[in-house]
């Protein structure tokens, strides 16, 4: 059966890219993030702890990633107004530490958009891209994450 | 360093991963908005909340997601590293009641010469109920690293 909402037309929208941004990262942000969360670790707290550790300093927490702002691109669906949201989930791939005082560069697009029909009809996937990437232009994180709309 | 170094040589498939057990207050998510950024009223507006057909405030996917971020970099220790996280919500979790969690080895390798664990992780309410599904790997250091 074809689908309602993800049509040929509106898949044409993977791939589109959503404006790239720099982000310094505080080393406040990052305690904040920390206490936010409840996370005690003296990775994610304490300058002189975590000098001792063989990061050689702070480090952010695994998705303190989230709060860098990222500019998701626009998904047009022809859904009207009256569609809800739900939060599917996110995978995350880590390769490089993030600490304070790194400027990080971070650029999301639209990776998928799928469609299926369940219990409340049909519900659209949205799968948005992040890549953050450091300074020295080394990828430090990578997100898949999934928005459903229904 | 508060927590203590769990090794490769450690660990078995099958073994539980120690729990993390948090008790996430109205408070708490309104810290994690301002320091996450995600100003969804759902997360500490009741009134918005009840109109949008929920039972009142939940917890944000997100701060889930970071909490099961922390079973695993608690885990992984200061000399291990989180390479992968992945979480899928099923179910909605409010403040004021216990969340928990958990996770078991699922598959222990080694490849290009590092020390990898796969992880099944979940997310449990007081009820028992698996509210949050995942997987996480870690890389762990081994007590007889290769010269």
């Amino acid at each position: 059966m074809a689908n309602k909402y993800v049509t040929e037309a509106a898949r044409q929208q993977i791939g589109k890219a959503g404006e790239a941004r720099t982000v310094e990262v505080e080393r406040g942000a990052i305690r904040r993030f920390a206490e936010a969360i409840g996370d005690a670790n003296p990775l994610f707290n304490s300058e002189a702890e975590a000098r001792h550790t063989r990061f050689g300093g702070m480090i952010a927490p695994p998705t303190f990633c989230r709060s860098l702002s990222a500019a998701i691109p626009d998904v047009k669906l022809d859904m009207g107004e009256s569609f809800r949201g739900l939060d599917g989930g996110s995978d995350w791939e880590y390769f490089e530490p993030i600490r304070p005082g790194d400027r990080i560069t971070v650029q999301s697009k639209i990776a998928d958009l799928r469609e299926s029909s369940g219990r409340l009809g049909p519900m659209v996937f949205i799968t948005t891209e992040t890549s953050y990437t450091n300074q020295f232009g080394r990828l430090c994180a990578l997100q898949r994450s999934t928005a459903i709309r229904y | 360093m508060a927590h203590k170094q769990t090794y490769f040589e450690d660990v078995e498939v099958g073994q539980e991963i120690p729990p993390l057990e948090k008790n996430p207050t109205t408070q708490q998510l309104v810290k994690y908005a301002g320091a996450s950024g995600d100003f969804y009223q759902i997360h500490y507006d009741k009134d918005f909340a009840i109109k949008n057909n929920l039972p009142g405030v939940i917890l944000h996917g997100a701060l889930k997601n970071a909490f099961l971020g922390q079973l695993m970099t608690d885990f992984a220790g200061e000399h291990g590293w989180l390479r992968k996280l992945s979480v899928q919500y099923r179910g909605m979790d409010q403040p004021g009641s216990k969340v928990v969690c958990k996770g078991k080895i699922a598959k222990k390798y080694s490849e290009n010469g590092h020390n990898l664990v796969d992880c099944e992780i979940w997310l449990e309410n007081a009820k028992g109920e698996k509210t949050t599904l995942g997987s996480a790997c870690v890389m762990l250091p081994s007590r007889h690293p290769a010269s």
